[in-house]
């Protein structure tokens, strides 16, 4: 069965850490990260990319517009 | 076998940056709605192809630096005169899209005249309302839309309505008049409301663009320095709280 996979890239020195993106991710895709950017947030970051599905609902709620969103269909073989 | 990554190629992009949005970092606190809302503003334009008719006009308030975010032409309006100069804008120049974002303490306080006139007089304009229920800007003071028993800089023990009056529910006091073709509330705190508020905001300028009258797009939106919570915190007392005093959906059209 083909499935679906996704990956994000957060720009880093956007982020500001609010976290709205961990919240919304449905599969527990992200988190903040322990380390902080130049700004001293606690950017985003992918914690858990296999669970990743391309869904975009991180970057839909992102106010900062620094999540972009890659989607890839797999076949088995 | 681990799973080959997922290429970052432009086929396989769906979702990025919109393009009339600058790289200009927002000043916005972490996880406010006006960028999610600017983000929205962006992406529509850019949809409808109207990137070199568009002119906004930007308020007082936290959103009055949208010029530098938002690649469009702006024009700064004296505080909550933002309806008048839209007014005079789209009678001079009918095919452009001339559209107003405003705050509650700009719309609903010291431009409640000028709003309502320029929607009884059926101005071919959209209205976005941003409504946080606070004056952000100022360091989170009472502003006419303050819930009930809501704690603010001026109101410490809780807005209360024999001494503040009740939450002004905007949009559905503007439904009543007949120039207004259009009234709609949404939010931007989940993935679902953000595409529904999409959709409501294109309807709205594709209305100003048909010549239908006013537009009036709410936006019931957090303010998480100004209610002293975490973004995450401020979403959720979005959904417990505000969204009961002011309902999701059209209210007309």
């Amino acid at each position: 069965m083909a499935k679906i996979r996704g990956i994000v890239t957060i720009e880093q020195e956007r982020c500001k850490g609010c976290g709205v993106c961990v919240e919304a991710c449905p599969s527990q895709v992200l988190e903040l990260a322990f380390e902080v950017n130049g700004k001293g947030y606690h950017y985003a970051k992918m914690a858990n990319p296999d669970a990743c599905t391309g869904c975009t609902s991180c970057a839909l709620v992102c106010p900062d517009s620094c999540i972009t969103v890659y989607r890839q269909k797999d076949s088995d073989d | 076998m681990a799973a080959r990554e997922v290429a970052r190629t432009p086929e396989n992009k769906v979702y990025s940056k919109p393009r009339l949005l600058t790289d200009a970092v927002m000043h916005f606190c972490p996880g406010c709605s006006h960028g999610t809302i600017h983000k929205l503003i962006a992406e529509v334009i850019d949809e409808m192809g109207m990137e070199h008719e568009a002119i906004g006009i930007s308020p007082v308030g936290c959103g009055v630096l949208a010029y530098d975010y938002i690649d469009i032409d702006w024009v700064e309006a004296a505080h909550g005169r933002a309806a008048a100069v839209g007014t005079a804008i789209k009678r001079l120049n009918p095919s452009k899209l001339v559209f107003t974002y405003q705050g509650d303490g700009d719309l609903a306080a010291i431009g409640t005249g000028e709003t309502i006139h320029a929607c009884n007089r059926g101005e071919n304009i959209t209205i976005i309302y941003i409504n946080n229920a606070i004056y952000g800007m100022t360091g989170g003071q009472m502003a006419p839309t303050t819930l009930l028993g809501q704690r603010t800089a001026t109101t410490p023990q809780g807005r209360d309505a024999a001494q503040h009056g009740y939450p002004f529910k905007v949009g559905d006091m503007l439904a009543q008049l007949d120039g207004v073709c259009y009234v709609t509330r949404q939010s931007v705190h989940t993935p679902a409301s953000v595409r529904r508020a999409k959709k409501a905001l294109r309807k709205a300028f594709e209305n100003s663009m048909q010549q239908k009258g006013l537009s009036f797009v709410e936006f019931v939106s957090t303010c998480s320095s100004g209610w002293k919570m975490t973004p995450v915190e401020a979403n959720r007392w979005l959904a417990e709280h505000m969204l009961p005093v002011y309902p999701l959906g059209d209210i007309k059209g």
